[in-house]
C-alpha cells in the first residue's frame, strides 16, 4: 500500500515553512470505506499528510541526520470535511526547535475556507531506540521526495536550492 | 511577572500538554505521578513553556540525566553527597528535601512538581 498523504510540495523554505497540495479523489479506498455513503477524507490522514510535510521540514533542518518521528498531535481542529473533488492546500510552519525534537503549526485550506488547524510535535529517535539504523533504505526517501516534487521547490533561506544531501 | 501570572501560564501549558483539568494542576502536584506526564511530554512541556514565557530551556536544566548517569555522582543506584550537591547547584529552584532523605535515582523521575516548574520559570525570568 502506498502511504503518500500529500500529492506535491509547492513551496519549501529550509527551517521556515513548507506548503503542499492534497487532492481528494473518490478512487481512494479510504474515502468510501471510512463512512459508507458519505465519502470524505478521514481527519487522521489529513494529520498524516501534515506530518509528512512537517517531518521533511524538520528532517531537512537537521540535514536528514536525525530519525524524525511524529511524537504527539497537539491541537487538531477540523472546521470542514474534505469531500471528493476538493483540493486541500497545506501550510506547515516551523514553530519550535530543540536538540531532541521540534514543533510545527499547520493549516489546511480548501479554496478560501479554513478546513483544519493542527499542531504537531516531532521527536528524534535515539540510537538503538525501537530499531537500529536509518528509517529509510538508501535512496528510498530521495525517490519519495522526487515523486512529490520536493526538489523542484526546496530552497534554503537565501532562496538557493537546498544541498544535494548524500545521506538521502 | 508575578508568581500568580507564572502559575497561570504554567498551568495552561500543562493542561494543553497533558490533557489534564485545571483543578488537577496544583502547585503540589507531581508531573509524573499526579499528572501522568510521560517522557515525551517533557519535550512538549519545554516547547510550551519556551513559547509562553519567551525563554530558552536547555535540556540539561530540567533533566539532569548527565548527573544521574555519572558514576562520579551515583553509587549502587543512589545519588552520593557529591551528586546531591551537584543537583542542588544545577536545580536551585527544585525542592529536593524529600528526595535527599532517600536519593534513589529511580525515584528522581517523579520528583518535579508544578511548583518546582513555576520556580524554575521564575528563575529564568529574573
Amino acid at each position: 500500500m502506498r502511504w503518500f498523504w500529500v500529492d506535491r510540495f509547492t513551496e519549501f523554505v529550509s527551517g521556515s515553512h513548507a506548503k503542499g497540495i492534497k487532492n481528494v479523489a473518490l478512487d481512494e479506498e479510504v474515502l468510501d470505506e471510512y463512512q459508507p455513503g458519505f465519502p470524505y477524507l478521514p481527519s487522521t490522514v489529513i494529520i498524516e499528510g501534515m506530518a509528512q510535510i512537517g517531518g521533511i521540514l524538520v528532517a531537512e533542518h537537521f540535514a536528514f541526520d536525525k530519525r524524525v518521528v511524529l511524537a504527539k498531535v497537539g491541537k487538531a481542529t477540523f472546521h470542514e470535511v474534505a469531500r471528493p473533488g476538493d483540493q486541500l492546500r497545506y501550510t506547515v510552519k516551523m514553530d519550535g526547535i530543540q536538540p531532541d525534537g521540534a514543533t510545527v503549526a499547520t493549516t489546511s485550506y480548501c479554496g478560501d475556507v479554513l478546513q483544519a488547524e493542527i499542531e504537531l510535535m516531532f521527536a528524534f529517535l535515539e540510537p538503538n531506540r525501537i530499531m537500529d539504523g536509518p528509517l529509510f533504505k538508501p535512496g528510498d526517501l530521495r525517490a519519495m521526495l522526487r515523486l512529490m516534487n520536493f526538489f523542484h521547490v526546496a530552497v534554503d533561506r537565501n532562496g538557493d536550492p537546498i544541498p544535494d544531501y548524500a545521506n538521502l | 511577572m508575578s508568581d500568580d501570572e507564572i502559575f497561570e501560564k504554567v498551568q495552561e501549558s500543562l493542561i494543553e500538554a497533558l490533557g489534564v483539568d485545571d483543578d488537577e494542576v496544583t502547585p503540589e502536584a507531581t508531573l509524573v505521578g499526579d499528572l501522568g506526564a510521560e517522557s515525551i511530554d517533557f519535550l512538549d512541556i519545554v516547547f510550551k513553556l519556551e513559547k509562553a514565557f519567551d525563554i530558552t530551556i536547555p535540556r540539561e536544566e530540567l533533566s539532569p540525566e548527565d548527573i544521574l548517569t555519572n558514576s562520579q555522582y551515583v553509587l549502587d543506584g543512589v545519588v552520593t553527597a557529591d551528586g546531591m550537591a551537584e543537583l542542588k547547584r544545577r536545580m536551585p529552584w527544585a525542592n529536593l528535601e524529600e528526595f535527599e532523605k532517600s536519593p534513589k535515582v529511580q525515584d528522581f523521575g517523579n520528583l518535579l512538581t508544578v511548583g518546582d516548574l513555576c520556580a524554575y520559570v521564575g528563575s529564568k525570568l529574573s
